[in-house]
């Protein structure tokens, strides 16, 4: 994120023999800044502007201040999104990086044949397109899908809902699919960062008298701090702007129980046609997503970048 | 929003990233023709025969891309060109949910197209009308005698006022090829192991409903995970229960009705009552509307209620077992949900606008209707007269003629405020699910029904 910061300084001010020296890294720099401006930087300034505007896309826009983002504060749906999103995050980050956490410590620990195909495996979620594995976890939670079908298989009959229009239910069905794409990606890098730990470490644990689950909390755990930041600010990033799953599954229903922030973004631009308001719900996103993860990188130790 | 064919899986996120393109692309289109010959002279006159306007481009955008519908788009097109060699068609096709969202853009530009499929509700057309992006035809309806040609029932819903707080009366903004109306679909060999008749009337289709339940059948399909399909089954029962004028005053969102009246909670209690009674599929807010009319065609179920888009593929599959019918209202005459597939419209910054007029009259005219029921469409006019021998389009260009001329076509409840889609589409699905009344359901559309009323004052 801020790799920019030491190549720039490395040409130093008060040696005027270098100044033209001194640019050359900004002339590197130059055509992928040029594009981040172009496509990045742009239009978050376009949405601000948009943000603070009453605009229906077509007419003339009207300034109206901050009204917008008073509208998300005041309106119950668009705070329930953002309610919605936090729960994804405990579905998306906090209970993948748990499992990944223990899938990790075991793959690398045990010495199992073909590990290749078991790291292949959990991390195929990661490599399938969102929309593909929104509509095959669709067709599972179906009212006549797979899910239903295995539990009436096994005698579950009472257990059999339908998982996709259930009041209470569907959004943890749809955080768990979140949960299927997101443990594969923790896996893997906390298996990286696992596979960093020397293996003295663990003998002389051993020699001190650790069981299998001291040595994890002991040892692994700590040691693959960073990269459990990383996991987490990925994967919370993730959760935080879900926009496909919840368009293809369930439309943000039944009711409003699964809409979420960027959900709500696209309804009010295309839907609805309130690009200020669809604006304002963006920029109030991209800030909650700033300070969630700037949280979690403080709380995580600020040495993230040097972690990875 | 008229076609409700749209499936989900199109990602509607792609939308912004084409917008910007398509808006580069067709800034390059559509720079000829500013030949001056056919612009409206001040008196009102307009010009219908335009092969002495010389060479011109007319630029048009629709949103036939699916096949029967590009097939009779190209075969009028080619037409077209043929009569008039002077007038160069430059078609550009799109998805509905591309256009929808590309729309806005590119006919706000400099360089707007000359003839746009725009969508008739309040969101798309009705803010294309108050921004004085759309051109009234009303002249050229004059002309070409459009308002013989169509039924009042039908033109309405590309009328608006010229502020567009009105939807349904004033000027005229468009002309559509195509109608669609719900009703009810039905196996017929189901309902013949059954014994049981088509049922004539609500009432009848009622009995019917238990009749299937009590046989252990499933009576009523429905997917409802989209939140939109249960619109259509309210909308028929509706059209049961309230006077027709009420519910169109509603569903225009014009001032002067209300939701909360005792025929809308009666309404509102027999559908509840339907689903009390466990007359749907189970689990019908989590199951797809594809997964429901494709249990019809399975054998797994009786009844279905739908729009007339799907008998196509329910020909397909189900051959001559598949009917479609509309039980008669209380009152006598049929009236159902329905529109008419996205109107043609002519835009402001058209550049001649009598070629625009002119290619909207010929792809409507009767000659048209016969090409769109060759490709398997159902055209909007004629409907009765060039309707097939036999199969389920014969039973709904019937039904869709009968509608149109002697009972009332619905209009789509989400054409009523912008955000009534989202409204009645939740309501519906707390309906459902038994976790509200009828009367609170009807306090929700009326709260959003009268909040945009009182915003047009």
């Amino acid at each position: 994120m801020n790799d920019a910061a030491p190549a720039a300084g490395r040409g130093g001010p008060g040696r005027p023999g270098q100044l033209r020296r001194s640019l050359v890294p900004y002339a590197y720099l130059a055509p992928a800044l040029a594009l981040y401006g172009a496509f990045m930087l742009v239009p978050l300034g376009r949405a601000t502007q948009y943000s603070l505007m009453e605009w229906d896309g077509i007419g003339s826009p009207k300034f109206v201040g901050l009204d917008n983002f008073v509208d998300i504060v005041r309106d119950e749906r668009l705070r329930e999104a953002f309610r919605h999103a936090l729960v994804l995050i405990f579905f998306y980050a906090i209970l993948p990086v748990a499992l990944g956490l223990v899938l990790a410590a075991l793959l690398t620990r045990s010495r199992v044949r073909g590990l290749g195909f078991f790291r292949t495996v959990i991390f195929l979620p990661q490599v399938i397109a969102m929309v593909v594995v929104a509509v095959t976890w669709r067709q599972i939670y179906a009212p006549d899908g797979a899910l239903n079908n295995v539990l009436r298989l096994v005698g579950l009959d009472r257990l059999t809902r339908t998982w996709l229009g259930d009041y209470t239910l569907t959004l943890p069905a749809v955080g768990l699919i979140g949960t299927w794409v997101s443990t594969g990606l923790a896996t893997v890098l906390l298996m990286a960062g696992m596979s960093k730990v020397p293996r003295d470490l663990y003998e002389a644990a051993r020699l001190d008298g650790a069981g299998a689950v001291r040595e994890f909390f002991a040892i692994t755990l700590p040691a693959v701090r960073g990269e459990t930041v990383v996991a987490l600010t990925l994967t919370i990033i993730a959760a935080l702007k879900t926009f496909d799953l919840v368009y293809v599954t369930t439309s943000g229903g039944p009711g409003t129980s699964t809409t979420v922030p960027s959900y709500e973004v696209y309804r009010l631009a295309f839907e609805v046609g309130d690009i200020g308001g669809a604006a304002a719900m963006g920029i109030a996103l991209t800030i909650v997503v700033f300070v969630i993860t700037a949280l979690v990188n403080r709380i995580g130790g600020g040495r993230v970048g040097e972690a990875r | 929003m008229t076609r409700r064919t749209r499936t989900h899986a199109t990602a509607g996120g792609l939308g912004g990233a084409v917008l910007l393109v398509l808006a580069t692309v067709t800034a390059g289109a559509s720079t000829a023709g500013a030949s001056s010959a056919g612009s409206t002279p001040p008196g009102g006159g307009v010009v219908t025969d335009i092969s002495g306007v010389g060479d011109v481009t007319l630029t048009v955008w629709d949103q036939e891309v699916r096949g029967g519908q590009n097939e009779q788009m190209e075969q009028l097109n080619t037409a077209f060109s043929q009569k008039y060699p002077n007038v160069t068609i430059e078609r550009n096709s799109q998805s509905f949910d591309d256009l929808e969202t590309t729309l806005r853009l590119a006919i706000t530009d400099t360089d707007a197209p000359d003839v746009v499929q725009a969508n008739n509700g309040r969101n798309m057309m009705g803010q294309f009308v108050a921004t004085g992006l759309l051109r009234p035809l009303d002249d050229y309806a004059v002309a070409y005698g459009w308002n013989d040609r169509y039924s009042p029932t039908v033109l309405q819903y590309s009328t608006y006022s010229e502020d567009a707080t009105i939807f349904g009366e004033g000027n005229l903004y468009g002309l559509p090829q195509v109608g669609e109306v719900v009703g009810v679909f039905y196996s017929k060999s189901k309902l013949a192991e059954l014994g049981l008749e088509v049922p004539a009337n609500w009432p009848a289709f009622d009995e019917a409903l238990a009749a299937a339940a009590e046989a252990g059948e499933t009576p009523l399909l429905l997917g409802n995970i989209e939140q939109w399909p249960a619109l259509h089954v309210f909308g028929p029962v509706q059209g049961s229960y309230v006077d027709p004028t009420q519910i169109t005053t509603l569903g225009l969102g014009n001032p002067g009705a209300s939701w909360t009246t005792s025929d809308n909670v009666e309404a509102a209690a027999a559908v509840q009552a339907w689903a009390d009674a466990g007359y749907f599929n189970e689990g019908v807010n989590g199951t797809e509307y594809d997964a429901a009319w494709q249990a019809l065609t399975a054998g797994d179920g009786v009844f279905l209620i739908g729009g007339s888009w799907l008998a196509a593929d329910l020909s397909d599959a189900m051959g001559d077992d598949v009917g479609f019918f509309l039980p008669a209202t209380d009152a006598g005459p049929l009236a159902s949900t329905g529109g008419t597939g996205l109107p043609f419209t002519v835009t402001s910054a058209a550049d001649n606008p009598d070629v625009a007029a002119a290619y909207i009259d010929f792809i409507t005219n009767d000659e048209a209707m016969q090409v769109l029921a060759d490709t398997g469409n159902l055209p909007v006019n004629r409907t009765a007269e060039i309707a097939p021998e036999s199969g389920v389009l014969a039973d709904v260009f019937t039904v869709f003629a009968d509608v149109t001329e002697n009972g009332s076509l619905l209009p789509y409840l989400d054409y009523a405020t912008p955000t009534f889609a989202d409204t009645i589409g939740q309501a519906l699905q707390e309906l459902l699910d038994g976790r509200t009344t009828p009367e609170e359901f009807l306090e929700r559309l009326e709260a959003d029904y009268s909040e945009f009323v009182a915003s047009n004052e």
